[in-house]
């Protein structure tokens, strides 16, 4: 599935774990019931997917070993992986990338951002120029997030990236 | 630059008196953005790349509804605030884009029924030239802030609520993380002990009131609201400090939408996640992300505060001088002077008045507004209320500053015009919403038995010998014209493939709120309107001195009341 970050096609260096075959070696997402499995290997980068419903603190442990959080967007009307994404980043000060993952459309590119998604998982025929072109629209936020951006120095109102 | 200029030289010399949030070239940068973002879904829906399942919510987040015959945009008014060339572009988007005229919702808000959705961009862009919007008028997300239709003027007030609804609106606008919640999200903020905005049937209440240090503190409500499970909210804060306001909604909000139900839309809402977890235990979810998050981050600082105030017009009154004598010598016209008892509020400033315009004439429709009418009212507003008009949340509107010694001259204008009806608090001041005239959902027309209402108590005599008694009409369960929060409810229903009407009694918006009960069965709209004249009579002969009709139920009943209703039937 091809993956987007900064609002262009990245290369995806990791595999999903595939149901009851080993992990192996390799860049492996796995679902939340393997993770301890994946915690186990001796070499090979670790990510996780967090279910929707599921509270972020069952990954307060495993965090450090993680590069990739995904979180699932079971419908794009459903919005709870905002929060988790936005928690991941503000709680538990995770680092790593979030990957939006499920039904989600490029109008919700900007909040998955300033939530603190850092990818997402587009369709096969996706429009790529309207991601990038959602991404962009404004210019300024009406409410600080945990990306930080600069303030514009009245109100909360912050500067988005450009 | 002086301070009580300062930030404001962008100001339009017009709005400098207006109680409303003056926008700068940031705030119109970001509506233009918006409305492109909206200009390119339409066109994405127009080829098909949008489903109409996906396109749904994004329209519905620009206030556009798919109705029964046509598009509905509902536009916003902050805190119910308009400046007067604000209220010219309501006019012109009736004149031009709906049949000539706009129905004020009971959120201060303001509808157009017949928008074609080709067209719906060419109205943003005059909406956008006023400084207006319709976002998050609808859809799952935090919708518009209302509050005290007198605020800044009210004599009973203690707080100018509009600068944190004006700070609440901002932070909530296309907020990332709230845009997409299990259910529509309401506040509500009040800064007086009357409850003049139903604090307690909102997602979130808030009552300020001035804090030991000057500051502000927030009395905090939770999870009242209307609809099919009508609840009267929980207080979950007494005293929240000003510099918390916006971490502890943060905090409300990210519980809420983690928790909230999404598997039922009719177990949604935030009070069905409030009962469910039991008070107790939903703030301490609350308290305990509270007590985790980056509050800095939301911290509202005085100079933040400050700077938003500083962008507010402010009235220039002047001295009282003989103002209320020249009133005084006026009301000797007893028409005038009826009107004056029921239409005006006691304002703050001497020499002023506020004035409550009323939307509910005989035999009309409660709420319409004719694009002539808007227009009158853009004048009266700059010729007599230093630019400004409100819209309240019972579907009239309010000029805020009104003097004295021309209120007379004010009453002639308005009755000239088919505005003058005396008839604000009494029975005939019914609160009604679309029904099914417009809307998808209604099982039934709530704007027939309001105009048959309307006419039958139109005598202004004996509506003064009724006194305050409120009607609320809704089209269906989703209780739109808030039937539960009235003294006499009535709630349209679908019996059998007929239209039917159910009444409650004994329900109260204000700060003594309850929730009103139903009588019994559903019957129709002639029956109901009889069944409620006869509800009349009884408790005119059947109460005390001086005693309210909610007051008389509240003492003698519901079996009384019922009686009256069905043993004559």
């Amino acid at each position: 599935m091809p993956l987007l970050e900064n609002g262009h096609l990245v290369a995806d260096r990791w595999n999903y774990a595939t149901n009851g075959q080993p992990l192996g070696t390799g860049s492996v997402i796995v679902p939340l019931s393997r993770l301890s499995e994946g915690l186990g290997r001796s070499m090979g980068d670790l990510g996780v997917v967090l279910p929707v419903d599921e509270s972020i603190s069952t990954l307060r442990d495993a965090l450090p070993k993680l590069s990739v959080v995904v979180v699932i967007f079971p419908i794009f009307r459903d919005g709870r992986a905002f929060s988790q994404a936005r928690a991941l980043r503000e709680h538990l000060h995770f680092t790593g990338e979030i990957r939006a993952s499920g039904h989600v459309l490029p109008d919700q590119y900007e909040f998955l951002v300033r939530c603190g998604v850092t990818t997402v998982e587009v369709p096969e025929n996706a429009d790529v120029s309207a991601w990038e072109r959602a991404l962009h629209q404004f210019r300024v936020a009406m409410q600080p997030s945990v990306m930080n951006e600069t303030p514009t120095g009245f109100g909360f109102r912050r500067f988005l990236p450009a | 630059m002086s301070a009580d200029t300062m930030g404001r030289d962008d100001v339009m010399p017009a709005d400098r008196q207006v109680g409303l949030y003056s926008y700068d070239q940031v705030d119109r940068t970001f509506l233009r953005e918006r409305i492109e973002q909206f200009r390119d879904q339409v066109a994405r829906r127009v080829s098909g790349e949008l489903t109409e399942d996906e396109f749904k919510p994004l329209r519905l987040m620009n206030g556009l509804y798919l109705q029964l015959h046509a598009y509905m945009l509902r536009v916003a008014v902050p805190y119910g605030t308009l400046a007067s060339r604000q209220v010219r572009a309501l006019a012109r988007i009736a004149r031009e884009f709906d049949r000539g005229y706009g129905h004020f919702t009971t959120r201060q808000n303001i509808q157009f029924n017949w928008i074609r959705l080709e067209d719906t961009p060419a109205a943003l862009e005059v909406l956008a030239e006023a400084d207006m919007h319709a976002i998050q008028t609808s859809g799952n997300c935090i919708r518009n802030v209302t509050s005290d239709e007198f605020a800044g003027a009210a004599v009973d007030e203690l707080l100018d609520p509009r600068v944190h609804a004006e700070i609440l609106r901002q932070w909530s606008t296309l907020h990332p993380e709230f845009t997409f919640l299990p259910r529509k999200f309401k506040i509500a903020i009040s800064g007086s002990p009357q409850d003049r905005v139903a604090a307690r049937f909102h997602d979130i209440g808030l009552i300020a009131r001035p804090g030991p240090n000057g500051r502000p503190l927030f009395e905090v409500f939770v999870g009242g609201g209307l609809g099919r499970t009508p609840i009267v909210g929980t207080r979950l804060r007494e005293d929240l400090q000003e510099e918390d306001l916006v971490a502890y909604l943060e905090a409300i909000l990210r519980v809420y939408n983690e928790f909230g139900r999404r598997d039922n839309i009719y177990k949604a809402r935030i009070k069905i996640l409030v009962q469910a977890l039991g008070a107790n235990e939903f703030r301490q979810r609350v308290d305990a992300e509270f007590v985790a998050m980056d509050r800095a981050r939301y911290r509202l600082e005085p100079a933040l505060v400050q700077a938003i105030r500083d962008r507010f017009g402010v009235p220039a009154f002047r001295p009282e001088g003989n103002a209320p004598a020249l009133l005084a010598q006026a009301r000797e016209n007893r028409t005038f002077d009826a009107w004056v008892r029921t239409n005006t509020h006691p304002h703050r400033a001497p020499g002023y008045i506020s004035v409550v315009v009323s939307l509910k004439p005989d035999g009309g429709i409660p709420g319409d507004a004719t694009a002539d009418q808007l227009d009158l009212l853009a004048d009266l507003a700059e010729r007599f209320s230093f630019g400004e008009l409100r819209v309240t949340h019972l579907q009239n509107v309010v000029l805020g500053h009104v003097r004295q010694e021309q209120l007379y001259e004010l009453w002639q204008a308005l009755s000239g015009a088919g505005l003058g009806t005396a008839n604000i608090g009494f029975i005939t001041d019914i609160v009604a919403c679309p029904g099914l005239d417009y809307c998808a959902l209604a099982n039934a027309r709530a704007i027939p038995i309001a105009q048959k209402l309307s006419s039958r108590f139109a005598d202004l005599e004996l509506q003064r010998e009724i006194g305050a008694l409120r009607i609320n009409i809704s089209g269906c369960i989703n209780a739109c014209g808030h039937h539960h929060a009235a003294h006499i409810g009535i709630l349209g229903v679908d019996k059998r493939g007929e239209e039917a009407f159910q009444l409650t009694l004994g329900g109260s918006g204000e700060e003594d709120a309850s929730i009103g009960q139903i009588l019994g069965p559903a019957m129709s709209e002639d029956e109901t309107v009889d069944a409620v004249a006869r509800l009349v009579d009884f408790y005119l002969v059947r109460r005390d001195s001086g005693e309210r009709f909610l007051d008389a139920y509240r003492r003698i009943g519901t079996a009384a009341f019922k009686d009256v209703v069905y043993a004559a039937a």
